[in-house]
């Protein structure tokens, strides 16, 4: 039950927001996302980590049982059921959606001026339905969840979004929206599939996984993953399908992009580890350089892009393409730190790139600019500012002791070890990869840390340069004589020059949490281990065994 | 189970005529109630008093409502689908209710809008909307008849009488300026609807000639000894007739009209189009390929020639009412195109056809669960611009068209809005409302039957439809209200409003909470008794 009141406590209030006035939209707003907080928290007391594979607290409900089900009995199989469960993979990215929502709703606070009831309304209704996919234990419940949540995030870019938004939001809009049509194709081959084994359709997808890995040929398993990669990797975004991102990231509204960064791309890696390793584990196995090739690919190109950036935003965007380049290399790698890794790096990218955003929407808010050509030496305008700037920035590039550090040297790590025979605790040892794999994502670490800090060399430090408007109103006063420069407005705004409690007060639980994921990731890792494991035994399992069944390799078979 | 016996009895041993009408009447008392309630209507309508001449759009729902109720003790028949009846007979009579409330003052528009707010007083000889009601009634007396069917002149009868009174409906649909677009609207229709009919006609004449009989189950048993493929008059008949059909359907290459007779017409007229013609010409052509294939064919399968016909359709229809759709500023021509495209979509679902006991496998199913679908949500569509209006520069008040002005409505009339954007989203399938729930059975009976290139092209048409319906979407929920034109008013018609608001809550509720009229088209699809054929979807399996 208390799974269904994370998805629902949101909607709920949600409506509340519409229904109420507009003076009581914040506080609802506000309300509406801590309470999930304090239910995630008790969930991560009450979670059995010892059993961390298992999805605990399953609730189910019938649905549309007509959709395939049967009655066998008075047993009634199949159909599509509301079922959720939470396993320690979920968990964690529930915790991170539940922490992001309220840093967002007070993120807005002084950002979002008009159309505010719509506006809280939207983002907190988007809340539930992340919550949903992450909890879904029912392939259509996670479908419907996964595009419903385009609705919320289309409205927040087109919206609130700056000059560009309707282009990128409708841009975003039918990207994810048709890949996820093809995905749709794909995972309703894998249903029939089962069906056809099972004689009634089950959407349960624990059943789902178990078929698929037992029965689906390699054939299939490559059409399917390439079915299932054409909606995720889209979302994700992979090297070629990315076009997306940097500009609906640099279009949405702070809190929008702080969402779509945070948790939105975070849909498509879960969708990766939940349903194209478990669906096709001997494709996953067999085109496995591939994918980590592409992958790399958009560890480089992406960081070369961010080097020649001088929106800061959009520098950031690009940047998150390069990192969840190094998640899914981890996620290929098929061993225990490389998938614990990249589970970790989806939790690690989501804090540190979603306070980026911030800091970034916090600047934007006195500046009204992002551009690197405008904005130097912050340092000494803002001082509190630029400390977590510099923070979350050596957070993002990989400092150790700072959280981006541990996921980012698991995942290579993983992709190192993977094919190489090195035993590793559980014991999943070969891989596709190698060191070359590892070798050459590394220079995009090196790529990465050099455009990151070259833009907090350049906004945080150096000589001071603010727009016009502000340099006038800082140093000479109201009336230098422009006519209404194009920060003026900011003049009536009631932001200090510095950071204002509530902006440290949003900051500060992200700041605690990167520290503690830096110095301390070891319960989390050791809470991660047996889920991951048991995804990594089944893919190397599947690969290792069609390779020595002398069953023609995938390639020959499929596209 | 008797009234199956008799009619098979019947059927083999070809008994006389008189003993099978009354059988058949056994099934149609929906549509006689339909039948007495039009006469009532028009009885009524012919009136002087307003007072009485008010009762006749009331006494044509009293009629819908018995006839639905009525459904419910259909007999079983011999064709396909032997529990077809009162799945279909209470879903047309219940889209067909909603539709009525739509169509409230939709002759002589101004007039009746100004004797709906009091403004003028009645005048008998200056409205005619007794015989409009008739016409609506009639319609959907047809399209139960079709489901009734079991005789190629008894489907062209109904096919013809679900027609004819939409071509005046969509005739005198307007007054004023606009009446002249709808005169012409109803001319082209007309035209091309003899076209079609004639074609189908065409098709039934040469299918008796290759099986000497027009009573389908004979056909069916006559194509069952020899195959369709083996008699080329038999297949050009079928096809023929397909073709023709794709009249009712709006399917290309018969889907010319569409744009035009959609967007001449008013909105409620459109609204009704869109989903009478559609249920009468599907139910038609699930009955005709029938006689040709799934039950007889081996392994359950049409014959090819006529699965590729109907492939190609399928294929044209979706991809080119989606494109065209793509390219247009009128709602209404928006809406059309979709029409087609939607047509495409449950072609897939034909296509399919009916194996298997569960949804997921029954294209028919799916069909007929979409069909339910489509009509709430077109209505909502539909009903909204059937709700605004606006007076042109001339003085003329005239129902809203472009997509202009949708322009912010969600802030000037919300629930109107709302319906537009529920009802758009829906359309496009967008999880979790209704419509993407209508189309997962079409996904997966489209699969199950190894159709996967079409559900792959099913795909990518649903993404290329959300080009427009997102503007469908977007305009009402995100546009701000334009500042210097008058804005669009609501028409005074309290009852569209409520036919577009109870579309939408469907579009919600129904998804929700539709499992059991999904199971409902689950049954309504479900095969004949053993004997005549063994589908089983999970036999199918490679």
């Amino acid at each position: 039950m208390i799974l269904y009141a994370l998805i629902f406590v949101p909607v709920v209030f949600a409506l509340l927001i519409a229904a109420r006035p507009v003076r009581d939209a914040r506080q609802l707003a506000l309300i509406g996302t801590l309470l999930p907080v304090g239910l995630v928290a008790w969930l991560l007391f009450s979670f059995d980590w010892d059993l961390a594979a298992q999805f605990q607290f399953p609730s189910t409900i019938p649905w549309f049982t007509a959709l395939g089900g049967i009655e066998r009995g008075d047993v009634a199989l199949g159909g599509v059921q509301l079922s959720v469960g939470v396993d320690s993979v979920s968990l964690m990215l529930v915790a991170l959606t539940v922490l992001l929502g309220p840093i967002c709703v007070a993120g807005s606070f002084s950002a979002i001026t008009e159309r505010v009831k719509t506006y809280y309304a939207w983002l907190v209704a988007l809340q539930g339905a992340m919550t949903a996919v992450f909890l879904a234990r029912d392939l259509v419940l996670f479908y419907v969840a996964f595009e419903f949540t385009l609705v919320p995030m289309w409205v927040l870019i087109s919206l609130w979004g700056s000059t560009n938004r309707r282009k990128a939001a409708t841009r975003f809009f039918l990207y994810t929206f048709t890949g996820s049509m093809i995905a749709l194709a794909g995972l309703v081959y894998v249903v029939w599939t089962a069906a056809g084994i099972r004689g009634y359709w089950t959407f349960d997808i624990g059943d789902l996984s178990l078929f698929a890995r037992l029965h689906l040929t390699a054939s299939e398993q490559a059409w399917v993953m390439l079915a299932l990669l054409a909606g995720f990797a889209v979302k994700v975004p992979l090297f070629p399908v990315h076009t997306w991102l940097p500009l609906a990231h640099t279009e949405a509204p702070t809190a929008g992009s702080v969402i779509l960064a945070g948790v939105l791309l975070k849909l498509g890696t879960y969708g990766i580890y939940r349903f194209v390793l478990p669906f096709c584990p001997i494709a996953a196995w067999e085109y496995a350089p591939t994918v980590a090739a592409v992958s790399i690919v958009g560890i480089v190109y992406a960081g070369l892009i961010c080097w020649v950036q001088t929106d800061v935003k959009k520098l950031v965007a690009y940047s998150s393409v390069a990192h969840l380049g190094f998640c899914i290399l981890g996620m290929f790698s098929f061993n225990t730190a490389g998938l614990t890794g990249s589970v970790l790096y989806m939790v690690n990218h989501g804090l540190s790139t979603g306070a980026l955003f911030l800091m970034i929407g916090m600047v934007y808010e006195r500046y009204h600019t992002r551009s690197m050509k405008e904005l130097g030496g912050l340092a000494s305008r803002m001082p509190v500012w630029a400390t977590f700037m510099v923070f979350f920035t050596l957070a993002s590039v990989g400092l150790p002791g700072l959280n981006g550090f541990v996921s980012e040297f698991l995942c290579l790590m993983g992709a190192f070890q993977s094919n190489t025979g090195i035993v590793d605790g559980a014991g999943a040892t070969s891989g596709r990869l190698g060191p070359w794999y590892a070798a050459i994502a590394g220079t995009g670490m090196i790529v990465a840390a050099m455009y990151l800090l070259l833009m907090v060399g350049h906004i945080v430090w150096g000589p001071l340069r603010e727009p016009h408007g502000h340099a006038a109103h800082h140093e000479h006063g109201h009336d230098e004589g422009r006519a209404n420069p194009p920060g003026a407005e900011t003049h009536g705004s009631p932001l200090p020059r510095d950071l204002s409690w509530r902006e440290i007060g949003i900051l500060i639980p992200l700041a605690v949490a990167c520290i503690a994921l830096g110095v301390f990731p070891k319960p989390l890792l050791d809470g991660l281990k047996d889920p991951v494991n048991a995804i990594a035994a089944q893919v190397v399992g599947a690969g290792v065994k069609a390779r020595t069944a002398g069953l023609p390799p995938a390639q020959e078979a499929a596209p | 189970m008797t009234t199956l016996l008799l009619a098979q009895t019947a059927a083999a041993e070809g008994v006389a005529r008189s003993a099978s009408i009354l059988v058949k009447l056994d099934s149609i008392w929906p549509e006689v109630a339909l039948f007495l309630a039009t006469c009532v209507v028009m009885v009524v309508g012919l009136s002087p008093r307003l007072a009485i001449r008010r009762w006749s759009a009331p006494i044509a729902g009293v009629g819908l409502v018995a006839a639905g109720i009525l459904a419910w003790w259909s007999p079983e028949t011999a064709g396909p689908l032997p529990h077809l009846l009162p799945y279909a007979k209470m879903m047309i009579a219940g889209v067909g209710l909603l539709l009525l409330l739509l169509v409230a003052g939709t002759v002589d528009r101004t007039e009746e809008g100004l004797i709906a707010s009091g403004r003028i007083p009645f005048n008998p000889l200056r409205t005619n909307r007794a015989e409009f009601y008739a016409f609506v009634l009639f319609s959907l007396t047809g399209a139960m008849l079709c489901a009734s069917a079991d005789d190629l002149i008894w489907l062209f009868l109904a096919l013809e009488l679900t027609s004819l009174p939409t071509y005046i409906m969509v005739t005198i649909s307007q007054g004023g300026r606009a009446g002249a677009r709808a005169q012409e609207a109803g001319v082209k229709y007309f035209f091309l609807g003899a076209l079609g009919a004639a074609v189908f006609l065409f098709g039934f004449a040469l299918l008796y000639g290759a099986t000497g009989t027009t009573k389908l189950p004979e056909m069916a048993a006559f194509f069952a000894d020899h195959s369709i493929e083996a008699s080329p008059i038999g297949l050009l008949g079928m096809i023929l007739a397909v073709l023709g059909v794709g009249f009712k359907i709006a399917a290309v290459p018969m889907h010319l009209y569409t744009p035009d007779v959609y967007e001449g017409a008013a909105s409620p007229v459109s609204a009704f189009l869109a989903f009478v013609p559609k249920t009468a010409g599907f139910i038609a052509i699930i009955l005709l390929v029938s006689t040709a294939g799934w039950v007889h064919g081996a392994g359950h399968s049409l014959p090819e020639p006529v699965r590729l016909t109907l492939w190609i359709m399928a294929f044209l229809t979706m991809t080119w009412g989606n494109v065209l759709a793509l390219l247009q500023t009128s709602v209404k021509r928006i809406l059309a195109y979709s029409s087609i495209a939607h047509a495409g979509y449950m072609l897939v679902g034909v296509i399919a056809g009916p194996q298997g006991t569960s949804i997921t496998t029954n294209g028919l199913a799916a069909v007929l669960f979409y069909l339910l679908a489509y009509g709430v949500m077109n209505i909502g569509a539909f009903g909204v611009l059937a709700c605004l209006e606006r007076t042109g520069p001339d003085g003329e008040v005239r129902e809203v068209e472009t997509i202009d002005d949708l322009r912010g409505l969600c802030a000037t009339h919300p629930a109107l809005g709302w319906t537009m954007v529920l009802c758009a989203a829906s359309l496009l399938g967008l999880p979790p409302l209704l419509g993407f729930w209508a189309k997962v059975p079409l996904f997966t009976s489209a699969i199950s039957a190894g159709e996967i290139p079409l559900v792959v092209v099913l795909g990518l048409n649903s993404a290329i439809a959300a080009f427009y319906y997102l503007r469908l979407v977007a305009y009402p929920l995100l546009e701000q209200p334009e500042g210097a034109a008058p804005l669009p008013r609501p028409t005074p018609f309290v009852s569209r409003a409520l036919a577009s608001i109870l579309a939408a809550a469907g579009v919600v509720v129904l998804a929700i909470a539709g499992n059991a009229l999904m199971d409902a088209s689950r049954r309504a699809a479900e095969a004949p008794p053993a004997g005549q054929v063994t589908p089983h979807a999970d036999s199918q399996h490679p």
